[in-house]
């Protein structure tokens, strides 16, 4: 395309596009459309992506997750009105920076466990039981759920844990005291327990 | 029927066309209102877009009747030509040019500014635009060619060659 048809773009435009998103999702949520809304913060295990429905915090997913996929998953799963609104985690965000600097230990913001469901759903339940700086093995929450053999499904219910972080897989270890597998990487494991250690 | 993306990749991947449209149909005082309109509308029926529709002509059609509330509003009046985006060429072509071309617009008929909107910012196929003016594709292709050879007249660094067909 040629003059002058390229000349109703501005340079101003993404100033203005930023303006207008911001007001949409004020409105989205003020017309009760906004069934998702999520916002990225930056943290010391790198960047997270934060995702609430009205019910409660949804989605925490690490930057290994592929932010896009996540929201590609959240839109199926959930619902597709998903957009970038910050202001609904505003809190959790606060919280977790608290986490990262040891001024938290729990954190106090309503959950939406509904990306789970069944057993998983039931240990992710249980899993806030176990407090800041402790750690139990794969095979003690199977116990503390009332089933001892479902060591295995214990084991899968951390993995899929849709709210790491804040719903504390990173506290099970196996057996022999090793970290484990956890979906932000072994090594935010690690750092997750020796950062709380350090504080307790 | 294909994957139901986010809304908001929609509102990254089609916002920046949408306010270019509103602007040429509305000028510019009425663009950022007709814009916020079109998208929360948008969100509300997404949900029920087939996964393959167009999003592109959806919104576009969404925007055409939020244009059309809006020219009711203010009792079709003229395009106003006061407020003029800061700067507003991209082709570093700056300054009183652009106030010419944004009066050239808005002396357009609303028909005619209508097709080149959805035509040359949008990039919609006439048989698309069709769907939107109604009348026929021919008629929709009339539209816009007069529009630019009116827009030619009064606003001299007006070409369209190599525009989509």
């Amino acid at each position: 395309m040629n003059m002058p048809l390229d000349n109703f773009a501005s340079p101003s435009d993404p100033a203005t596009l930023s303006r207008l998103r911001h007001r949409l999702a004020l409105a989205a949520e003020v017309a009760g459309l906004l069934d998702v809304a999520y916002t990225t913060i930056d943290s010391p295990v790198g960047g997270l992506l934060l995702a609430a429905t009205p019910k409660g915090l949804v989605r925490v997913a690490y930057e290994i997750e592929d932010h896009d996929r996540v929201l590609d998953t959240l839109s199926q799963r959930l619902s597709p009105r998903v957009l970038r609104a910050p202001r609904r985690l505003d809190a959790v965000a606060r919280e977790l920076e608290e986490y990262f600097s040891r001024r938290r230990q729990i954190f106090d913001v309503a959950l939406d466990l509904s990306l789970s469901s069944g057993f998983r759903q039931l240990v992710q339940q249980h899993l806030p039981q176990i407090g800041y700086g402790q750690t139990r093995t794969y095979g003690q929450v199977a116990e503390l759920v009332g089933n001892p053999n479902a060591v295995r499904a214990v084991g899968s219910a951390c993995a899929t844990n849709p709210l790491p972080l804040v719903v504390p897989c990173h506290r099970v270890l196996r057996a022999d005291g090793t970290p484990g597998g956890y979906v932000g990487g072994p090594r935010v494991k690690r750092e997750l327990l020796s950062l709380e250690a350090a504080a307790a | 029927m294909g994957m139901k993306q986010p809304f908001d990749r929609i509102v990254e991947q089609h916002g920046g066309t949408v306010l270019r449209v509103c602007r040429v149909v509305l000028g510019v005082h009425d663009a950022e209102d007709a814009w916020s309109e079109t998208f929360l509308a948008a969100m509300r029926a997404y949900p029920d877009l087939p996964g393959d529709a167009n999003a592109e002509a959806w919104l576009v059609t969404i925007a055409h009747r939020k244009a059309i509330d809006v020219l009711r509003a203010r009792g079709r009046q003229p395009v106003p030509v006061g407020d003029v985006p800061e700067s507003a060429s991209a082709l570093g072509v700056p300054g009183a040019g652009d106030q010419d071309l944004w009066r050239a617009v808005g002396a357009l008929p609303e028909k005619q500014r209508q097709a080149v909107a959805y035509h040359y910012v949008a990039g919609l196929a006439y048989a698309e635009i069709a769907g939107i003016l109604g009348g026929t594709a021919d008629a929709a292709r009339r539209a816009a060619a007069d529009g630019i050879r009116n827009l030619r007249k009064h606003y001299p660094g007006a070409a369209a060659e190599g525009a989509p067909s």
